[in-house]
């Protein structure tokens, strides 16, 4: 007889293949020079960098909040809408994503340039050309448009397995609308909230696409830096390994924070009773 | 004071996606009462305590609350609570938070909460459970947790929607006693919601027989299983024998071939109606002595009684008895005049729901 652990192991195989080794590698090359010797120097000067992490870190930060800003209502809307209207809204949502992402992203390009779209509009009312493209707003924007979706989809998912008599209590014990959302609704969604933020903040931190195409070379990000290292002139791929272990650290760090908040169901939940 | 008339319902009509799920409701519920709104699935009394708790609104027709017409008034505003059919406890808080959740939202003083949640746990026999975790707990625990959350608040109508659906047999015979005596010590209204019609007889001050979005009868207990109004509530209070008739004339019916003397008065004259026997009212007999004979066709060992069926007359009676009766002997049935219940027959249309 085959024990259930003995199913695992081509799980086992696949894990080690394509994340204990390349992360192995990773570590190898972030703490080697050029010639194999140990050394720290290459996370050391990662310091150097520290106002492109940190630019990094907030834009993707920002971008976090807005995704979250827009996608709880319309999660919960969607959630609240008949079995037609949430697969038309569902289709909505994941549409773009059929596209590939860097034609998504070229399609913001030519709608922000200084003689894009929104400008030849507004040069039609005499008014003189934004300056959009190129901006951090660009980058942030970006961000939003693609991760989106990566947002409402948990908080879709755990608003919709709130069950409607537990709504129905609250309201019934006497809690107006406001109070049923930051005392029942709230509190049950925080697990979507928290892998939302997760799914959201981690791939717009590391982003280079976005703010290569919509920053221009004004906010150069902690992805674009590393890309750098590998593909770019700056060739020095113990430094950019390096900086992806920094970077890999930091994202490890902010979500063990973040997982504070989370408790499971059979935790105290006292902090967030108010 | 007994009399006082709290909720009451006036012409309510419900309608789901243009199905009538209530025809034309009217009901008056006094006060301090234990009410149950009775019926099989689909009839229509979830809808009505809906409307009562204001979930539903009526398509047109009044509620009253205390002489109020509460219609508009959302459910956050009424003076009910409600016992949910899946308790609907909040996950995320624990036995404590979930009963103190109503008396938070009116911002009492905190030892105060303390005090009524500890009352609330002494009522329900829940002391020393108030930092556990409501999703581990038992569903008679969960039950409890649920009507201390809606009697903290101190309604003056308590609605329980078939509460003790998901409990076991010995359980809910355990809870129907204990929730009798919450009513009587908090001397609160409560409206019940039940398919038992065991359930209802043994609990109620009043029964509410529902069916098709209808009200068939309202009494008492005893009322309605002695005196139902027609055929189905007969059958549905408690297993019944209905048999067609024809009413001869007073006090004299016609079935299964022959004439029985009975005591019901005021029909047409060979008016068809049904005729209804209690399985515990027919008495098995000798052949000879019977009224009609009969072959005993299945015994069914009960528990208290035997459930016998006999084919006599081209029907298969249902009979309730302490005796053991052998399979495909002759028997002879007979029923007293008191026994024989006379009904007008329903519409056609009501026999389907």
């Amino acid at each position: 007889m085959f024990g259930r652990k003995s199913a695992s192991y081509p799980y086992l195989v696949f894990m080690t293949i394509f994340i204990v080794v390349p992360l192995a590698v990773v570590a190898y090359f972030a703490f080697t020079d050029g010639a194999g010797n140990f050394t720290i120097d290459n996370v050391s000067k990662a310091a150097d960098y520290s106002s492109i992490i940190i630019r990094s870190l907030l834009l993707a930060f920002i971008a976090t909040v807005l995704c979250l800003l827009l996608g709880y209502p319309f999660a919960y809307i969607m959630s609240k809408k008949t079995s037609n209207a949430r697969r038309t809204m569902q289709m909505l949502i994941m549409l773009p994503m059929w596209m590939s992402f860097l034609l998504r992203t070229y399609a913001w390009m030519t709608i922000l340039e200084n003689n894009g779209l929104i400008n030849k509009f507004l040069g039609l009312f005499g008014i003189s050309p934004l300056q959009m493209i190129n901006t951090q707003g660009a980058v942030v924007l970006g961000m939003v448009y693609d991760y989106l979706p990566f947002m409402i989809l948990p908080l879709y998912s755990v608003l919709m397995k709130i069950d409607p008599s537990i709504i129905q209590a609250a309201q019934d014990l006497g809690g107006h609308p406001l109070q049923v959302f930051s005392k029942v609704i709230l509190p049950l969604s925080v697990p979507g909230i928290l892998s939302g933020i997760t799914m959201v903040f981690v791939p717009a931190v590391s982003t280079f696409i976005i703010s290569r195409m919509l920053g221009g070379g004004s906010s150069m990000l902690i992805g674009d830096l590393i890309e750098l290292q590998f593909l770019g002139n700056a060739y020095n791929p113990n430094l950019g390994a390096a900086l992806s272990f920094v970077l890999m650290v930091i994202i490890l760090f902010c979500m063990s924070i973040m997982n504070q908040f989370d408790t499971d169901s059979d935790g105290e939940k006292g902090e967030l009773w108010v | 004071m007994e009399d006082k008339t709290i909720v009451s319902l006036k012409n309510i009509v419900v309608e789901f996606d243009g199905e009538r799920v209530l025809k034309n409701i009217n009901l008056d519920i006094h006060d301090h009462e234990f009410v149950t709104l009775l019926g099989p699935s689909g009839c229509g009394k979830t809808t009505t305590l809906r409307i009562i708790g204001g979930f539903v609104a009526p398509e047109s027709g009044d509620v009253f609350f205390d002489g109020k017409r509460i219609n508009d008034l959302p459910p956050y505003k009424r003076e009910v609570n409600t016992v949910f059919q899946k308790y609907a406890l909040f996950p995320h808080l624990n036995v404590f938070e979930n009963i103190a959740f109503g008396l938070k939202l009116k911002k009492l003083p905190d030892n105060e909460i303390k005090q009524r949640v500890m009352d609330m746990l002494d009522l329900v026999s829940m002391r020393g459970y108030e930092r556990r975790n409501v999703n581990l707990l038992s569903g008679g625990q969960q039950q409890r947790v649920a009507i201390a959350r809606a009697l903290i608040n101190q309604p003056k109508v308590l609605l329980l929607d078939e509460p003790l659906g998901a409990l076991d047999l010995k359980l809910r015979k355990d809870m129907q006693i204990e929730l009798k005596k919450i009513q009587k010590n908090t001397n609160i209204t409560f409206i019940y919601v039940t398919h038992d019609q065991e359930e209802a007889l043994t609990m109620s001050d009043t029964v509410v027989v529902m069916r098709a979005g209808e009200i068939l009868q309202v009494g008492t207990p005893v009322d309605i299983y002695n005196e139902p109004k027609n055929a189905f509530v007969a059958d549905f209070i408690g297993a019944s024998n209905i048999i067609d008739g024809i009413m001869d004339r007073d006090c004299y019916v016609e079935f299964a071939g022959r004439e029985f003397e009975c005591v019901d008065t005021g029909f047409a004259h060979r008016e068809r109606v049904d005729v209804v026997l209690r399985p515990e009212d027919i008495k098995i007999s000798s052949p000879e002595a019977g009224q009609i004979a009969g072959v005993v066709e299945s015994v069914i060992f009960k528990g208290v009684h035997y459930e016998i069926m006999v084919a006599a007359c081209g029907y298969h009676w249902k009979i309730h008895t302490t005796l053991e009766e052998e399979i495909g002997r002759e028997v002879g049935l007979s029923v007293i005049p008191d026994d024989i219940h006379i009904m007008h027959r329903m519409e056609e249309s009501e026999y389907v729901r």
